[in-house]
């Protein structure tokens, strides 16, 4: 039985369970926390996920867990371990059924005093053009020839059809487009479930929101990133719909077997894993890079629309109705990353569920603007509350693999947070705050009320003090979108 | 202090059980972000058929009365009972989403981890909720006082 004492606190945001805790650990577990959040943790079972999450074979370093944690299926949400190459293994569990949900940003010169007035009709517009909630498909139907081409070229086929600007490529995790994705290791099923879904938010927590850039804590940075106090923004929160989904279930399936042929003992199923260098463990990281292409294609149809809706409502209105490109990054993926881990430079497999990438200044694959002061983090918020930009960090390097948090983590479940909230009083309550809702389904919308999560602020506060991110900007939500 | 990791007791879903609970029935437990259903039956027919009927509860699927029935027959293979509830439940989830069908009518044999299903529905009228995947998180099909039982854990 272990209680806060048999954690080892490492600074008052960091604390660890040592190796020691259970048999069948094999790295320390590392949680970025506030002594309060800790114990609020203690009150589900993210900490147990993070302790399974640490046997699995090939870990090093330590498993960490993020201050939005909350309990997932296997390995906790806001978990991050990562896993040596070439034998240590991958685990679609640890990635998440939702490959590369991410978040994309967009700025803008547009200032909020000369919009005021078409914010509702830019929020039914936005709401109109970028298809969103259960049972929708996409804005695009594609066939197979063009899935495929989309799951090798990502973001990079949203060019070639005009959706995408150099610049948005450019301000992409990894330019939009994974290397080495495979669409023939993806099944005909979730093929079938692609070709209808290109361009489409889904349901559940997934959103577009129209922010207003609140408040300035990095000059520069926000400088760099074109945010500016007082002008909109727009956020986009989405995956790779059945896509990824479909194929996240098609290999935890088979992966069942997997752990067989390979002996590996897991404390729970829904973590099982293959080697890297095992045919199975190469076919789930070329399926999984489709996934996350798709992901970075379906963020950039959507922004395309959304532009779509902001030149609709706005050209002609006011002097600059553009949105520009901040950064697009992904919160449910595994990367092959370099780190150095006690000392020594690494080929690691990094698995960030429910966790953003976020490289410290220098690191490679940021673009030139972005290389001296980080990679831009975006952090959602719940609905109706605040949304942060971050920076990655030199000590977001050191700690954590180059990852922080990805938004402010439940608290309470589906089911409490319709009981408590209704869908209509809440929508009445955010528009008295003079946030516009444009929501296909009003329970979606209650099991999405702000109280069912954490305070965004407490958990980017977290970060901060810990060092794994820097303060940017701070939004404030205008109109949400969503399904 | 709260304690930490203490291996939580096996709680059978009839904890409350009183005479009048029926022998096959399925229920929501409270889950911080994802979707959990205990389900029970005497069998293992039956438990796929309760699982079917509680996800769709979940998903506040509605059929359209006034359409023409529909059909389906499944034919699943699995290692173990486990995988063969994962399977069940996923065919369902893809003819919800893909054929926009549900199923109100379960007629299922399963002999030798082999299902076999003929299934009968209608068009999905109204659906509020979306089920991304079933999941095999602590995923146990047990005995139970009733028979079998089985906690799933949904990602929504």
């Amino acid at each position: 039985m272990v209680d806060l004492k048999d954690f080892r606190r490492i600074s008052d945001f960091e604390w660890e369970i040592p190796r020691t805790y259970r048999k069948d650990m094999l790295v320390p577990v590392r949680i970025f926390a506030t002594r309060r959040m800790l114990e609020a943790a203690f009150e589900d079972k993210s900490l147990e996920q993070a302790v399974n999450a640490a046997t699995l074979p090939g870990l090093v370093g330590h498993v960490v867990v993020m201050p939005d944690m909350h309990q997932g299926y296997g390995f906790p949400i806001g978990g991050v371990a990562a896993t040596r190459l070439p034998d240590g293994v991958i685990s679609p569990g640890a990635i998440g059924y939702d490959i590369n949900c991410g978040v994309r940003l967009l700025g803008s010169k547009i200032y909020i005093d000369e919009v005021e007035e078409h914010l509702d009709e830019l929020a039914t517009v936005l709401n109109m053009k970028c298809p969103s909630g259960v049972g929708e498909g996409g804005a695009i139907r594609l066939s197979d020839d063009e899935l495929a081409r989309v799951c090798r070229d990502g973001a990079q086929w949203a060019r070639q059809q005009g959706y995408a600007t150099e610049a948005d490529l450019r301000r992409t995790e990894e330019g939009g487009r994974l290397e080495g994705a495979d669409p023939g290791k993806v099944s005909k099923r979730a093929r079938e479930r692609g070709r209808s879904q290109l361009g489409s938010l889904g349901a559940g927590n997934h959103f577009i929101e129209v922010d207003l850039v609140e408040q300035i804590y990095d000059a520069e940075a926000a400088r760099v990133m074109g945010l500016e106090e007082g002008t909109l923004a727009v956020q986009i929160h989405c995956g790779s719909r059945g896509f990824g989904h479909q194929i996240c279930t098609d290999y935890v399936r088979e992966f069942q077997s997997a752990v067989q042929r390979y002996q590996i003992r897991l404390p729970d199923r829904e973590l099982v894993c293959a080697p890297l260098n095992s045919p199975e463990g190469q076919d789930y990281l070329a399926a999984m890079r489709a996934a996350a292409n798709y992901a970075f294609a379906n963020r950039q149809v959507l922004a395309h629309l959304a532009r779509q809706a902001f030149e609709q409502v706005l050209a002609g209105r006011v002097a600059s109705w553009q949105l520009h490109q901040v950064y697009d990054i992904a919160h449910n993926m595994g990367k092959i990353e370099t780190h150095v881990i006690d000392g020594e430079k690494m080929k690691v497999c990094v698995h960030r569920k429910g966790a953003t990438r976020a490289f410290g200044p220098g690191a490679p694959g940021l673009p030139e603007e972005y290389r001296t002061i980080g990679q831009p983090v975006l952090v959602p918020g719940s609905m109706g509350t605040a949304s942060w930009v971050l920076v990655g960090t030199e000590t977001s390097m050191e700690r954590s693999f180059g990852s922080t948090c990805h938004g402010a983590g439940r608290v309470m479940s589906r089911s409490k947070a319709k009981k408590e909230v209704r869908g209509e009083t809440l929508r009445v309550s955010l528009e008295k705050e003079g946030i516009r809702v444009r929501a296909g389904s009003l329970s979606g919308l209650a099991e999405e009320a702000p109280q069912a999560y954490k305070d965004v602020d407490d958990v980017v506060q977290t970060v901060s003090g810990a060092g794994i991110a820097r303060k940017v900007a701070r939004l404030r939500p205008l109109a949400v979108i969503k399904g | 202090m709260k304690k930490l990791f203490s291996p939580e007791p096996y709680r059978s879903p009839h904890r409350e059980t009183r005479d009048d609970v029926p022998s096959a029935g399925f229920r929501e437990n409270e889950h911080t972000a994802d979707w959990e259903l205990s389900v029970w039956a005497p069998d293992l027919p039956g438990l796929l058929e309760q699982a079917a009927r509680g996800m769709y509860a979940l998903c506040s699927i509605s059929l359209d009365g006034s359409a023409a029935r529909r059909e389906h027959a499944l034919d699943l293979t699995a290692p173990d009972s486990e995988t063969l509830l994962v399977s069940f439940l996923e065919e369902l989830l893809y003819l919800a989403e893909q054929e926009r069908i549900a199923f109100d009518t379960f007629k299922i044999t399963v002999a030798e981890g082999r299902l076999k299903a003929e299934l009968s529905g209608a068009p999905i009228r109204t659906q509020g909720k979306e089920i991304k995947a079933v999941t095999y998180h602590n995923l146990a099909v047990r005995q139970g006082p009733h028979g079998l039982e089985a906690s799933i854990v949904f990602d929504v």
